[in-house]
């Protein structure tokens, strides 16, 4: 389903960020990918999304060449890969209902769709009874769970979690894992960057392991080890 | 989308400049050509005849220089005809009469009035009577005096011109740059929204759109500002530009182009303001 190939990135003059990665992941795949800052993580997922050009190499999303994608047909890639990040990326002025309502108006949804799905996604993430809260008003796992729910709006093949545990407390972590876990056995691949070790080693997955920006380990069901 | 008031104002504010100057360009080329006409109208060279020229070797000359190819009419004024025409003109002017009974006869020489096709050509006309065969019947040819009068108006008009040329292309790249980076800031300032958008799959003209528009919005209002401003200064200064240029109405003129006006003030201002977002869009809203 995604597969990298040989990717090479080099930003000038000659600091290089990653050095001839290849791997594939699987549909319906849970997979981490683990590494110091710095190590290439978020530039892997950014090349996913075709926000980034590698400077050797391809990047396969369903047999195509993301960069061959011309540029009007890149958000239909998007919207078939949900993102998380650390910052949550939520709209401060709208409300949780309307942060996720966002997502289907700038593909031009009908008010019906919105209700519908919208009412579904806050259900599976658990925050029916937040829909009109602000952002400021939320915890920081309530804040993560409403990207989530944004993110699995227009029921994405695969969702990317950039350290989406980053800013959170044990206890919301293991929240959030458990939630993409339940979206990936409902059956969306899940690839996550992280490197919290406590995490990694609970899940019990695959891990790919980055350093320097080469792969230095690829385990089945890995662990953290740096 | 107007979240940065003054930074908007100023674009605007400089695109009512930038119109103005274009639109006052097509108003100012008008008038240009209307004073010329005007003054061309009643410029021509009048030869005048010696007191004793009869009147058929004048008649003679007349045909002769109607023949002229660049000579558009000729009238002939007789003694009498410029005697009644001056009694007429300054019959209210006692100190003018008196003087004229003080000479007692006629005082006026017969001339023909000759109209050329165009200024320049009036130097042909005038060249025509340089001739040894006129010598003995020609008193002088008015025209030298009349040269400078028209070269003047020529080079200020087409001086005045090319200065506003100039300045509207210098106004027009000012309000260019200064609409650009009003797009640009506005597109700083949503960044994270535009993120946002094109995290969830926007399509690109949903991202640019926005700022196009608020480029053209601008635009627009820059144009209806200028088309009041236009109105007024026309209402203002009416009266004053017919005394100095008899048949002149700003008025008029501005309400019977009402929509010529607009519309370049109109064009200009949505083409400006649409061009220099979608400039911004293309350079600072990669996708």
């Amino acid at each position: 389903m995604v597969k990298f190939q040989n990717i090479s990135k080099i930003y000038p003059p000659n600091t290089v960020a990653l050095d001839d990665i290849s791997f594939d992941i699987e549909e319906k795949e849970f997979i981490s990918l683990v590494g110091k800052s710095g190590a290439g993580k978020t530039t892997l997922l950014r090349m996913l999304l075709a926000e980034e050009k590698p400077t050797t190499g391809q990047v396969f999303f369903d047999g195509k060449d993301v960069n061959k994608i011309k540029s009007d047909k890149l958000p239909e890639l998007r919207r078939k890969i949900g993102s998380v990040f650390q910052d949550y990326k939520l709209l401060p002025s709208k409300t949780v209902y309307e942060n996720i309502a966002y997502a289907m108006e700038v593909v031009g949804a009908s008010d019906g769709e919105i209700t519908r799905d919208v009412t579904e996604v806050l259900n599976i993430v658990g925050l029916t009874n937040k829909y009109c809260n602000f952002p400021a008003q939320l915890s920081g796992g309530e804040k993560q769970r409403v990207a989530i729910a944004r993110a699995l709006i227009h029921r994405p093949e695969v969702i990317l979690a950039d350290e989406p545990t980053g800013n959170l407390d044990p206890y919301h972590t293991l929240d959030i894992i458990r939630l993409l876990l339940k979206i990936n056995e409902f059956g969306t691949t899940v690839i996550l960057a992280t490197h919290n070790k406590d995490v990694i080693n609970s899940l019990g997955k695959r891990v790919i392991t980055l350093q320097d920006g080469k792969i230095i380990r690829d385990e089945e069901r890995g662990r953290f080890t740096l | 989308m107007f979240r940065d008031g003054s930074l908007v104002a100023a674009n605007i504010f400089i695109l009512v400049m930038a119109i103005s100057a274009i639109a006052s360009l097509l108003v100012f080329q008008d008038a240009s050509r209307f004073l010329i006409d005007s003054i061309q109208g009643k410029v021509d060279i009048s030869v005048y005849f010696k007191f004793e020229t009869p009147e058929e070797d004048i008649l003679r000359v007349k045909d002769a220089v109607s023949e002229v190819p660049e000579v558009k009419g000729v009238d002939y004024v007789s003694r009498d005809k410029a005697l009644n025409e001056f009694t007429e003109k300054h019959k209210d002017n006692p100190i003018l009469m008196e003087s004229l009974a003080e000479v007692g006869n006629n005082p006026f020489l017969a001339s023909l009035n000759i109209k050329a096709f165009e200024a320049s050509q009036y130097e042909a006309i005038a060249s025509f009577f340089d001739n040894a065969k006129f010598e003995s019947i020609v008193e002088k040819v008015d025209y030298h005096q009349r040269r400078p009068v028209i070269e003047r108006i020529y080079s200020l008009t087409s001086g005045l011109n090319r200065v506003g040329v100039v300045f509207s292309v210098i106004l027009v790249l000012v309000a260019v740059l200064v609409a650009f980076n009003t797009i640009r800031l506005a597109i700083y300032n949503s960044r994270e929204e535009i993120k946002i958008q094109r995290l969830v799959g926007a399509s690109n003209w949903f991202i640019r759109g926005p700022f196009i528009v608020q480029g053209v919005i601008s635009g627009f209002f820059a144009a209806l500002i200028c088309l009041a401003l236009f109105a007024g200064l026309c209402w203002a200064f009416n009266s004053r530009a017919e005394s100095l240029f008899p048949g002149l109405g700003l008025l008029g003129f501005f309400l019977g182009n009402f929509w010529i006006i607009f519309l370049v003030q109109l064009a200009t201002g949505i083409g400006l303001g649409a061009t220099s977002s979608f400039i911004a869009v293309r350079r600072y809203l990669k996708v």
